[in-house]
């Protein structure tokens, strides 16, 4: 039988089909000469009128190819058949609309990405090339012409999070003179990196740099900066978002309070401070998070606040000089209207009571990364002493462990990127603070990165001892002499062959760096979407990493994945001139490939309604029909698969045009496998 | 409260009798329904796998095949053990049965020749501990507490049988597990944050290399002196063989002095709902607890049917070493 049986739609369209060899991609594997030959052949019927193959479609030639036939054959439809359609999509569809064709009329069919690349069997693969081609002309032949639409873009920019990538970020745009709201959730900017003594590999001190780019957010003419604040809701789309936000009760008129410090100080209530100084430090039930906070405001912790529990005390009330505590602060909710959006809301420490054979929480000189970050840190809780849990004494011996939580298939598989050059750090400065012995258990040292290999020598000439191999357990069982009174860490040396057992007085645990316990929420919220792993997903891992598949919303720094300050501050600064570029050009032309609803058809039944995962939908509760906002929608088709009524239907990828395809690739145009099927 | 099927494991009638008494004794306070699988045979322990295993796993399988007989329409196919090592072993076989099923054929047809059959998956295995603190739950224990053992230091030890591998998640942890540490609490003793609680006793290397037994037992037993435990307490009678019967050597090999009392969390159990030392099988200890628990207020019984250590005769002729046996 042949396919040409079909009771199909007559085929009016003048089809062009250009086969791509890719260098030797797909002409290894696939007999594109054949495929090409085949098509002009077999698919004549089907409009083709001109089929070609060509070393690289996508060179300059390769596109003239294109465009001169379309003028010379007057083509109505184009087809290539060459890599995935994110890669050279848009070069081909640029070539038509030089030829003078509709872009939007041109197909583009992978034979690399799904076949080539993934096939070994030439004979099978260039069968399955020519049966994807036959679907794309298929589907060309119900191809529309069509326009991009085009909205206007807001200049405003949103930035959330305020750590060092945002700041970044904000300041950037700020200083470009556009306007810029930034959301951080804590009462002070300033992140993780506020946390921090010394930065490597320079050992510079990080307050020292950080602080200044905390103050120009401050006082920036143009940036308004929204502190213990976070966003709830976010309508809208690229160049038009109406973002909702939160702001909790600080319980201090900011407009009347100078940041003396004197309720601080009078504040009966000390709570262990569980974020800025990692549990390791107290702050009161009234506080700025640290001296250098931006702004310089502080909050009231209702859930510790004494007049809250009990209703009296007011101590901050009554001395406070300028009257600024107002116990009747309630959330206020603000409306905002910005063009794009960057997210850069950091990353939570793993919880090493997870690694129970660490001991961690039961052993009391076992810390974490970020802990002895704050021990080392002059404002931190010893004044930048290193003494053990008791205050008191100076360790003598110092275990650094790294990946605890990271390259552990029992946790995260990833690498943590920041560990190694930590750990040295930490032994730098157990050295300068103590004179101990310090240690380095290492799986793997990774140095990369300008400075940081001379870093790592220098830690090595200081005298830091390095044992090659992931700790078995840390623990305080003495077994031999010089053991009692220690923390054992027991480690197989996979460079010298032995097990050793190595008493310290203080174990240092290199935690992973882990996406935001509610990275998921805020995902949905901005309509992203986070890995496997949880980190938020970039656009393209190599070429556009600060991108994401919803446009107008970009990332940087660690919610992105683990990185280092410098890669942080980069991707900030990366993600602010996508943005600023997006700026200038004043509207956005967004493709049209959209879906829409047929009124007449829709039953309301709001199945498609949650479905959404860019929140385009919208369903009016007058009429009992579901609408789609045109610029939201992305096209991914979801809502018309899912309709029961096939009330939804999308431009490009119409039934019509999907069933076609299916049709194609089904090779009715293809006779010998069909025999082979019915033998 | 539902009926269990019970393997008590061969140890359990000789040198655990103090585990399977204070066990039995325990029952009625917790309302527990143990029922023995009839006809039951040994699990073949720790070395059998090592030697071949398809006659290993039929061995064990043997039980499974008959308890799963016996579940005669309960709605509870649970088979409980109470000593660890036959715990991991009905549990291992029912796992690597379902995970291979060559194997299983294999173990079905050596089981075939005794009319028996087991399908892997049919039954639940589960160790005593985890079905007091899972099933029973320590708020019924703690209910059934009129003396608690206020001032008693004990050390909780689980062996490394209990918690690994630990096919189907039932351990809160598998390095450092809570679980005896909070039943323990319940009883309100003192319960020390025992480094050691998984290490392994040297299971049968007193027999195959006697001073690597004695290392580890040292390592158990000097731990548990160093955090001031009275006693240690466990969960398998081969733990408690090895620390408590093994001390004494180890005590020599080492010149060491420890005195550390080793006793089943059963005992423990059965002393704090106030039920008769005696009846508990107290005394049965070779390390002696009667000074451990007196300070407690508790009377230990010495045991009649422990003979007098014969004192050896100076002019006794020394004993011809075995062929294999190391040195001291």
């Amino acid at each position: 039988m042949s396919g040409n049986g079909k009771n199909r739609t007559e085929s009016k369209e003048r089809i062009g089909v250009y086969v791509c060899h890719c260098g030797s991609n797909i002409a290894g594997v696939v007999d594109v000469e054949d495929v090409a030959q085949w098509a002009a052949r077999e698919l004549a019927d089907r409009g083709v009128v001109i089929a070609r193959d060509y070393k690289f479609m996508c060179s300059s030639l390769g596109q003239e190819l294109i465009e001169k036939d379309i003028k010379e054959k007057n083509l109505t439809r184009v087809v290539v058949a060459a890599c995935s359609p994110h890669l050279h999509e848009n070069t081909f569809r640029t070539a038509c609309n030089r030829g003078g064709l509709n872009p939007y009329l041109c197909e583009l069919v992978s034979i690399r990405e799904q076949v080539s690349w993934v096939h070994t069997d030439k004979a099978a693969a260039t069968l399955k090339s020519k049966a994807v081609l036959s679907g794309g002309v298929e589907r060309v032949i119900h191809h529309e012409p069509l326009e991009p639409l085009h909205v206007p873009i807001q200049s405003a920019s949103l930035v959330v999070g305020g750590g060092i990538a945002g700041i970044q970020s904000a300041l950037e745009l700020a200083d470009a003179g556009y306007h810029v709201y930034m959301v951080e959730r804590e009462p002070s900017i300033g992140g993780h990196m506020a946390q921090f003594d010394k930065t490597f590999p320079t050992l510079d001190c990080s307050a020292c740099i950080l602080t200044p780019r905390m103050v120009s957010v401050g006082s920036h003419p143009n940036i308004t900066l929204l502190t213990w604040s976070e966003v709830t809701k976010v309508d809208g789309y690229v160049g038009n978002f109406e973002v909702t936000i939160r702001q909790k009760p600080r319980y201090v008129n900011t407009e009347l309070c100078t940041g003396c410090g004197i309720c601080q100080e009078k504040c009966p209530k000390k709570v262990i401070d569980e974020i800025y100084e990692a549990g390791l430090g107290y702050r009161k039930a009234i506080y700025t998070p640290f001296p250098q906070a931006v702004p310089k405001y502080p909050v009231i912790d209702p859930d510790n606040c004494i007049y809250f529990e009990r209703g009296t005390c007011k101590a901050c009330e009554k001395f406070c000089p300028t009257e600024a505590i107002d116990f009747n602060q309630e959330d206020e909710y603000i409306t905002i209207n910005v063009g794009n959006i960057i997210l850069a809301t950091g990353y939570d420490l793993f919880d090493p009571r997870r690694v129970t054979q660490y001991g961690y929480g039961r052993l009391a000189n076992v810390f974490t990364s970020l802990e002895f970050e704050r021990l080392t840190n002059a404002a931190g809780p010893t004044n930048g002493e290193v003494v053990l849990r008791d205050g008191i004494t100076k360790p003598s011996a110092v275990g650094i462990i790294h990946c605890v939580g990271s390259r552990d298939r029992n946790f995260n598989n990833y690498c943590s990127v920041i560990c190694c050059m930590q750990g040295l750090k930490f032994a730098h400065l157990v050295h300068e603070r103590t004179g101990a012995t310090a240690y380095n258990f290492y799986i793997d040292m990774r140095t990369a990165y300008k400075a940081y290999d001379e870093f790592y020598q220098r830690v090595l000439e200081e005298g830091t001892l390095f044992v090659r191999g992931k700790v078995a357990e840390v623990t305080d069982a003495a077994r031999l002499p010089g053991e009692e009174g220690k923390l054992i860490i027991q480690v197989e040396d996979t460079l010298a062959g032995k097990q050793r057992r190595i008493p310290v007085d203080m174990v240092i645990l290199s935690a992973a760096l882990e996406p935001r316990h509610d990275a998921d929420e805020v995902a949905k919220l901005f309509g992203i979407s986070c890995s496997a792993d949880g980190w938020f997903i970039e656009k393209h891992p190599k070429l556009d990493p600060v991108a994401t598949m919803t446009e107008g919303v970009f990332i940087a720094g660690c919610v992105q994945g683990p990185k280092d300050i410098p890669s942080s501050v980069s991707q900030g600064a990366a993600a602010s001139a996508r943005v600023l570029g997006r700026i200038q050009q004043g509207e956005i032309a967004l493709e049209p490939i959209r879906a829409s609803v047929i009124e007449e058809k829709c039953s309301g039944c709001r199945i498609c309604n949650d479905l959404c995962p860019f929140s385009a939908i919208i369903y009016h509760d007058d009429r009992m029909v579901t609408e789609i906002n045109a610029a939201l929608c992305q096209g991914c088709g979801t809502c018309i698969a899912a309709c029961p009524a096939g009330a939804i239907t999308g431009t490009g990828f119409s039934n019509e045009q999907v069933l076609s395809q299916i049709e194609g690739l089904l090779m009715l145009n293809l006779a010998p496998p069909v025999e082979i099927l019915d033998a | 409260m539902s009926r269990y099927l019970f393997y008590p494991g061969c140890s359990m009638e000789s040198s655990a009798i103090a585990y399977h008494e204070s066990l039995m004794a325990i029952l009625g306070p917790l309302d527990l329904n143990l029922e023995e699988i009839e006809d039951w045979n040994c699990c073949g322990a720790t070395e059998y796998l090592g030697i071949n295993l398809i006659p290993a796993y039929a061995l064990i399988s043997r039980n499974l095949a008959l308890a799963a007989g016996q579940i005669n329409g309960h709605n509870n196919n649970t088979v409980v053990a109470s000593c660890s090592a036959c715990y991991l072993n009905l549990a291992k076989a029912d796992h690597y049965m379902k995970e291979r099923p060559v194997l299983g054929e294999k173990v079905n047809l050596a089981l075939a020749a005794g009319g028996l059959k087991y399908q892997p998956g049919a039954l639940e295995i589960r160790h005593l501990l985890d079905v007091i603190i899972n099933d029973i739950g320590l708020e019924t224990v703690q209910t059934k507490v009129v003396k608690p053992l206020k001032g008693l230091r004990v050390a909780p030890y689980l062996g490394c049988m209990v918690p690994r591998p630990d096919y189907n998640k039932h351990w809160s942890d598998h390095e450092h597990p809570n679980e005896l540490d909070r039943l323990l609490k319940a009883l309100g003793a003192e319960v020390i944050d025992f480094p050691l609680k998984t290490h392994c006793c040297g299971g049968h290397m007193p027999q195959i290399s006697p001073s690597t037994a004695f290392e580890l037992i040292r390592r158990l037993i000097q731990a548990a002196d160093e955090y001031h435990a009275d006693v240690m307490v466990t969960v398998c009678p081969m733990c408690q063989m090895n620390l408590d019967a093994y001390q004494g050597e180890t005590n020599r090999h080492f010149h060491t002095n420890y005195h550390m009392p080793v006793l089943f969390f059963t005992q423990l159990m059965g002393l704090a709902f106030g039920l008769e030392p005696r009846k508990l099988g107290f005394g049965k200890e070779l390390v002696d607890a009667r000074k451990a628990m007196s300070r407690i207020g508790v009377e230990v019984p010495q045991d009649e049917m422990q003979p007098r250590k014969a004192r050896r005769k100076k002019e006794g002729l020394p004993m011809p070493s075995m062929p294999g046996e190391e040195a001291e």
